[in-house]
């Protein structure tokens, strides 16, 4: 699949990362969800790098060096064993790699449906939030002043 | 006096605030109605309703980039950065008018009584020179004007009435309250600055999710929507994207006046009568340390040599679990409720003070996915879907505010490299937490991993210092009744400088175990209450 130009990244650079995505988040017919290498989110990843770009960048220098430069090239078995190394790497290059990929699968219209969430922002409409049980509290209710009366203002 | 004749000098003003936020709204309000000229300087913009993260499907990653809470990832031109490396705990801030209360969880709980006497009852720290008592007509009063939901009756408090009714419990709270009251430890709901019904001309509160950055219903008290309407149409100036670098004093050791950028970068004179710091605990010292001269040249208002140090933030252990059901998610304000179980001091613990658990929802599913990711709770690959759908809407969550203790070494100076945008030098902060407080917080981790458990939760994860800790900015110029020892006098006047007040987070002689919003805005309407009393002789 070709990566779409990005001025972020090189072409390169965007094509690794749409392998690696597809890796991070594949598809799932049993949950009927798309991967994250998916042409409308990967879009978005890519539309939205914004802060972690920098790390981004260096997370797929680091793929990269792993894969004498051949990531695109090679077959999946070796390309998902590489790729599970890399983010296996405890680095807030990767923590932001993540970040970056998750932010976006997770707006995804198809995703919020698969989740049962309807697909919007929050407001105006909101949620609805029931009451809970208040009765519960009457356990509290009787108990002993516990604040400190260092005053000899307590009743 | 202009120090610089070059330099554009606007005309004078009877009261010049620094800061737009918590304590510079209340302070301006409240000295509305002397009638004086009064100028609050901003160096942040007014943030629209529509502005805010929950009008747009990126609603969660905002939260990571221009409504992050920390300056140094925000990176808006409005912001400065802070020097943190060498802390366990980051910044936490907001630049704009309501400063952090744009950028809040709205809990809203006040300091107890025995917060301001930890010397006498526990033979540490310092006690402070005022009362909860002298404070709690103010605290009524800031309830008031900034509407707050909860219910009268705790146990843990002395009475107070909250303006409307507790946030729903729902199905998170539900489940927590079953919990504690099978392990017998207290609960109440928790004082949140959220409106559960209409409120003053605020629409209540529809859930749209984390309340932290911002609040697009408005229904989240942040004082460009509480105070600072009032204060403005009572005649006070508000001018934003107005940065201050100095302040400036004259031949007699007073405060002149401030220098800073406006709005187009130019480098202006504001002279005033009498000027008041709410930049809150890095952003003041970090001002007064700037304004370091010839006549003070270890900073303004730093005779003591306190200036910056006894910096408090606030260590804040997070633990969650996740139960085998759905609960509220993020579809609803995240805090709910809190336990005073542990506030108060018992030796037998193995630490001095104590801490509240503050009980939370859980989180949207970016952010689920995000956290969950970072801890090692959700893999990557096949398995990454079905992992997924066991955390979403399932997590329980308490947060612990432990009491941070004043220690010197814990400090803000200014840093030798960094600078802001305008060239300031920036803050710096060091700050190691102290094994009474380490102590703390493995108790709090314990007990709140009881709760998780008891509640049924597994999967128990807990962080130390939590990402996007909320690093509560306190104790930089302290208020004491001896100038050697502390700051600002016991209303908030420079020892120094007899014009120049201290109104913000800054002025706190210990930190309680709580959110410190609430306190802090009371503290500034009794200072400027003070004020307002000694109008006759207030430079004397």
């Amino acid at each position: 699949m070709p990566a779409a130009p990005t001025p972020d990244l090189t072409q390169a650079e965007a094509h690794d990362l749409r392998r690696l995505a597809g890796f991070m988040i594949p598809a799932s017919p049993e949950f009927n969800v798309p991967g994250a290498d998916d042409e409308t989110i990967f879009a978005d990843i890519i539309r939205s790098l914004g802060r972690d770009t920098k790390d981004v960048r260096t997370a797929l220098g680091w793929l990269n060096a792993m894969s004498d430069g051949k990531f695109a090239d090679l077959p999946e078995q070796r390309a998902e064993i590489i790729a599970m190394a890399l983010l296996n790497q405890e680095s807030s290059v990767i923590t932001a790699l993540g970040r970056a990929v998750l932010q976006c699968y997770y707006r995804d219209d198809r995703i919020y449906r698969s989740i049962g969430r309807e697909p919007r922002a929050p407001f105006p409409k909101g949620h609805t939030l029931e009451q809970g049980d208040w009765t519960l509290l009457d356990a509290v209710r009787g108990r002993e002043r516990m604040w400190r009366d260092v005053d000899g203002y307590g009743t | 006096m202009n120090p610089d004749t070059t330099r554009p000098t606007d005309e004078i003003v009877d009261v010049l605030i620094i800061g737009s936020g918590a304590s510079g709204a209340a302070v301006a309000w409240s000295l509305a109605d002397t009638k004086m000229r009064i100028l609050c300087l901003e160096q942040g913009d007014w943030i629209k309703p529509t502005d805010f993260p929950s009008n747009g499907r990126d609603w969660e990653a905002r939260r990571y980039s221009d409504f992050d809470i920390s300056p140094n990832r925000r990176k808006r031109d409005t912001d400065y950065p802070v020097n943190d490396d060498n802390s366990p705990m980051k910044v936490a801030n907001f630049n704009g008018v309501g400063g952090g209360t744009i950028l809040y969880t709205a809990h809203y709980p006040r300091m107890h009584p025995s917060d301001f006497k930890v010397k006498t009852l526990d033979g540490i720290a310092d006690d402070w020179p005022i009362t909860y008592w002298d404070l709690e007509p103010y605290f009524t009063e800031n309830d008031r004007m900034m509407g707050v939901s909860g219910l009268a009756g705790d146990p843990a408090y002395p009475p107070h009435q909250p303006n409307m009714p507790p946030i729903p419990l729902g199905k998170t709270g539900t489940r927590h309250a079953r919990a504690m009251n099978k392990l017998g430890w207290h609960w109440w709901p928790s004082d949140i600055s959220v409106a559960s019904t209409d409120y003053e001309g605020r629409a209540k509160c529809i859930n749209l999710g984390h309340c932290t950055p911002g609040c697009a219903q408005g229904a989240k008290a942040s004082t460009d929507i509480t105070y600072w309407p009032l204060a403005i149409r009572a005649g006070v100036e508000l001018r934003t994207r107005c940065r201050v670098r100095e302040i400036t004093t004259n031949e007699q050791g007073m405060a002149s006046g401030v220098i800073y950028y406006d709005a187009n970068g130019e480098e202006r004179f504001q002279p005033a009568e009498m000027v008041i710091l709410a930049a809150n605990g890095i952003g003041t010292p970090r001002l007064l340390l700037n304004s370091a001269s010839a006549r003070f040249p270890n900073g303004l208002a730093n005779s003591s040599g306190l200036v910056g140090k006894n910096l408090m933030l606030h260590p804040w252990p997070q633990v969650f679990g996740y139960v085998d059901e759905e609960v509220d998610g993020d579809r609803a304000p995240m805090t709910v409720m809190w336990s005073k179980e542990f506030y108060e001091t018992d030796p037998a613990r193995g630490f001095l003070r104590g801490y509240t658990l503050q009980f939370s929802r859980g989180t949207g599913p970016a952010n689920e996915a995000i956290t969950s990711m970072a801890a090692g709770r959700l893999p990557w690959g096949k398995d990454h879907h079905k992992t997924y759908r066991n955390l979403l809407y399932r997590r329980m969550q308490i947060g612990i505010a432990c009491e941070d203790l004043p220690e010197e070494h814990n400090r803000v100076t200014l840093d030798p490299v960094l600078k802001d945008s305008h060239g300031i030098p920036a803050a710096k902060i060091d700050y190691t937490i102290s094994e009474n407080t380490r102590r703390m917080m493995e108790h709090a981790i314990a007990r709140a991993s009881e709760i998780l458990t008891t509640a049924g939760a597994k999967n128990l994860f807990a962080s130390r210092t939590a990402l996007n800790s909320p690093g509560h900015l306190l104790g930089t110029a302290r208020m004491g009744t001896d100038p050697a020892r502390s700051v600002v006098n016991e209303w908030g006047r420079s020892h120094d400088v007899k014009n120049l007040f201290i109104v913000d987070g800054s002025v706190w002689v210990t930190s309680g175990g709580v959110n410190p919003t609430s306190t802090i805005q009371a503290i500034a309407l009794y200072i400027a209450d003070q004020i307002k009393q000694r109008l006759a002789n207030l430079f004397d």
